[in-house]
């Protein structure tokens, strides 16, 4: 798989459901895919995805509430499982997407090679945790994540992706008013 | 004025959503967020992750607080830089002042005597009030982080709130 496959895959399961990404590639990459109202691109504050869904997610209790994590983010906060597996949502998905490397700043090594995250969030108290390396485990585990309520961890493992996802042509300001307004509209897109 | 006191202050300004991550300084309203159900509280393990933790619940709709000890303005540098104030959110952060005085424990005492300086780098607008003042200083940084959607900070010293 790839981080495109990955997300244009995730896409194809999901309706309205509210999106956190991660900055660098994936935001990129998701904006390049669908650009969706309920897409919220973070742009900066690298390892912070998963602690504003998590914040959705306790704001918005009844919509699935996912994060597009990638392995060189979730490795940088990893103290934000804790606060997940603690809080217990009813409706949050934590995906990360592992190349095992930091492909936005030039293909540097991460640490995740060597670390069993699978198993980190199922210690910090998620209800479930899987690691996909193919599309159909993939898939098999978005659909189970989207009927599950409580908290989902999925790590799908991605060999390189080619070329550059441009860069988000939204300003920071209006994703975040857009994102807010679908937040509060519960109408589908 | 007690903890109690300023919980409710906070939750008649609108406050719903409470995290941070716990102060002695700010021990008597921890110890109200903790333990009074009428509160939306959780704890954050580290300052930055509850700045995006109230990010989060700002976009959800909720109207969050953020506490911590001033130690961890130092965590959210770049949570506010490239978070909050990129996108516009209006965040009241409420800072226990450990160092203001600079005979406190020797790891308090730089950055206590920074903290002005450092709130004024990133542009963060602040008050420090008296225990009378409060309500009112309260008052104006909400309504400033509202209209300006830009973050504020309370900055509370030993005693303030106890």
């Amino acid at each position: 798989m790839t981080t495109s496959g990955v997300i244009e895959l995730l896409l194809s399961h999901l309706t309205n459901e509210l999106v956190v990404s991660a900055n660098g590639y994936i935001s990129r990459q998701l904006f390049h895919c669908h650009d969706r109202n309920t897409n919220f691109y973070m742009l900066g504050s690298m390892g912070l995805a998963s602690s504003i869904a998590l914040g959705v997610a306790l704001a918005q209790p009844h919509r699935k509430v996912i994060a597009i994590d990638g392995d060189g983010n979730v490795l940088m906060s990893l103290g934000a499982l804790t606060m997940i597996g603690g809080c217990r949502p009813t409706n949050l998905i934590h995906l990360v997407i592992d190349n095992e490397q930091y492909e936005t700043t030039g293909g540097q090594c991460s640490l995740s090679a060597k670390v069993d995250l699978v198993k980190f969030a199922l210690a910090a108290g998620y209800d479930s945790s899987s690691l996909s390396v193919s599309a159909v485990e993939f898939c098999s585990s978005v659909h189970n994540a989207l009927r599950r309520c409580g908290t989902s961890f999925i790590v799908a493992k991605v060999g390189p992706d080619t070329g550059t996802p441009p860069r988000v042509r939204r300003s920071p300001e209006s994703i975040a008013e857009r994102f807010k307004a679908a937040c509060a509209n519960r109408d589908p897109e | 004025m007690s903890g109690a006191e300023f919980c409710a202050l906070s939750r008649q300004l609108g406050y719903d959503f409470f995290t941070g991550v716990p102060d002695s300084t700010l021990g008597a309203i921890f110890k109200v967020l903790e333990n009074d159900p009428q509160y939306t509280y959780v704890s954050s393990v580290r300052e930055d992750n509850a700045i995006g933790l109230a990010v989060g619940a700002y976009l959800g709709g909720l109207t969050p607080l953020v506490l911590m000890q001033n130690s961890g303005l130092g965590h959210c540098i770049t949570a506010l830089a490239s978070l909050s104030s990129l996108y516009r959110i209006p965040l009241l952060l409420v800072l226990g002042w450990r160092g203001y005085h600079q005979n406190d424990a020797p790891e308090h005492v730089m950055i206590g005597r920074l903290l002005p300086t450092l709130l004024k780098t990133i542009e963060v607008e602040y008050l420090a009030p008296s225990t009378t003042e409060v309500t009112e200083a309260m008052a104006r940084l909400s309504q400033t982080n509202k209209e300006k959607r830009v973050t504020t900070a309370l900055l509370l010293r030993e005693d303030i709130v106890s």
